[in-house]
């Protein structure tokens, strides 16, 4: 249920990236979770409309991005696909392993959709003269 | 990295920024933590913690496996060694706090209300409650639960995980993201073990392992004060791991928070 915490998070940075762009409203959002950050996407498309409402994200499409679970095997060296719970080596199965990807909990991009009126417009630019 | 001069594009990112959009749209790349707000009031925590050299601990684990009966213990027996002072978590009551307050020890109550886990913000405010001129070890008792709270970094240098041996030994394996984060794993109550016949100690830490955790196990029970000491010993050799680095300027994340970086410096070798 802390999904609620994270679509807060993420309403809150879209937000902010709306600013930065002088944007009018988000219409897309493209999430990348992968398995061990802890969050389900299931949930946090559930609770993202709760933290939206209102917002100039209201009407933005949630999409997810799956990021796989990758492991370094510090024994043999080799990159191989791990289990959610069996984070071994999936070519020796010794344990002593880094996670490459699969732990991540990122906002990727955003789609903004952009105010006419803040553009820079050619008719109301004088000439140099 | 930054969100504005386009640095935080690399290689393996790159094809992710740029996808061609409908007209009157831009696509904008941010990738940055869902989470970096937490994130960065967690690293302002932390320098509180270093700048008084305070090694601050987080506990996690399921209601009921006894962390605040090992922080009794623990208070109590480290109690002419250290200044210690506790951050309860709760849903509801002053419960926790007062058995710490009991000890004759400082503890701040944050509760939740319905909020399953603490975040940094909750326990920024904590630290604006509390004395912590003098203080040597932070310990944050977390919300007891297995799956929100190891997903919120606090500012913490290290998380502790307890398993308490009335619990299934393959709490590991259901519950990895919480057992991977884990600095230290405690399987507690081990006095009842003698009347319980289905906790296999030795497959709890097989479970941990393939979490590709190195983290120590201890087992120990608090309330019959067995096993106790190996837990006192790791508390005072962390606690001079953090004097150490704070006389360098250095700091320290828990476990996973670090893989990347460790990562990296593998690779650069």
């Amino acid at each position: 249920m802390h999904e609620l915490s994270v679509a807060q998070a993420l309403v809150e940075q879209v937000d902010a990236v709306i600013d930065q762009h002088n944007a009018a409203q988000a219409s897309l959002i493209r999430v990348r979770i992968g398995p061990l950050a802890g969050v389900v996407p299931e949930l946090l498309a559930t609770a993202f409309p709760l933290a939206a409402a209102g917002s100039r994200m209201e009407h933005a499409q949630l999409e997810f991005t799956h990021a796989p679970i990758q492991v370094h095997c510090q024994t043999c060296g080799l990159d191989t696909e791990a289990a959610m719970n069996r984070l071994v080596c999936g070519a020796c199965g010794d344990w002593h392993t880094q996670i490459l990807s699969g732990d991540e909990l990122l906002l990727e991009s955003v789609e903004l959709e952009t105010v006419p009126t803040l553009a820079p417009s050619p008719y109301f630019l004088t000439p140099n003269s | 990295m930054c969100d504005t001069c386009g640095c935080n594009l690399t290689p393996g990112n790159q094809h992710l920024a740029f996808k061609p959009v409908a007209r009157g749209a831009t696509a904008v790349s941010v990738l940055k933590g869902l989470l970096a707000k937490n994130d960065d009031q967690a690293a302002h925590n932390r320098e509180h913690f270093d700048r008084r050299g305070i090694l601050a601990i987080n506990l996690m684990s399921s209601p009921g496996s006894g962390k605040t009966a090992l922080l009794e213990a623990t208070l109590v027996a480290l109690k002419n060694e250290f200044t210690c002072a506790v951050i309860e978590g709760d849903l509801e009551t002053e419960n926790d706090a007062e058995r710490i307050r009991a000890k004759g020890v400082q503890a701040h109550q944050i509760v939740t209300g319905t909020a399953c886990h603490l975040d940094a913000h909750l326990v920024h405010d904590a630290l604006h409650h509390m004395t912590l001129d003098g203080v040597d070890i932070l310990f944050i008792e977390n919300v007891g639960n297995l799956v929100c709270p190891a997903s919120f970094d606090l500012g913490q240098h290290l998380n502790v995980t307890l398993l308490s041996v009335t619990e299934g030994d393959d709490k590991p394996a259901k519950y990895p993201v919480m057992f991977r984060a884990a600095d230290a794993m405690l399987l507690t109550k081990t006095d009842l073990l003698a009347v319980l016949d289905d906790f296999d100690c030795d497959k709890a830490e097989a479970h941990l392992r393939n979490l590709a955790n190195p983290a120590p196990v201890m087992r120990l029970s608090a309330r019959r004060e067995q096993g106790m000491e190996a837990w006192y010993a790791w508390l005072r050799e962390q606690l001079a791991a953090q004097r150490a680095r704070v006389a360098v300027g250095q700091s320290r994340r828990p476990a996973i928070q670090g893989d990347g970086q460790k990562l990296h410096s593998a690779t650069a070798r």
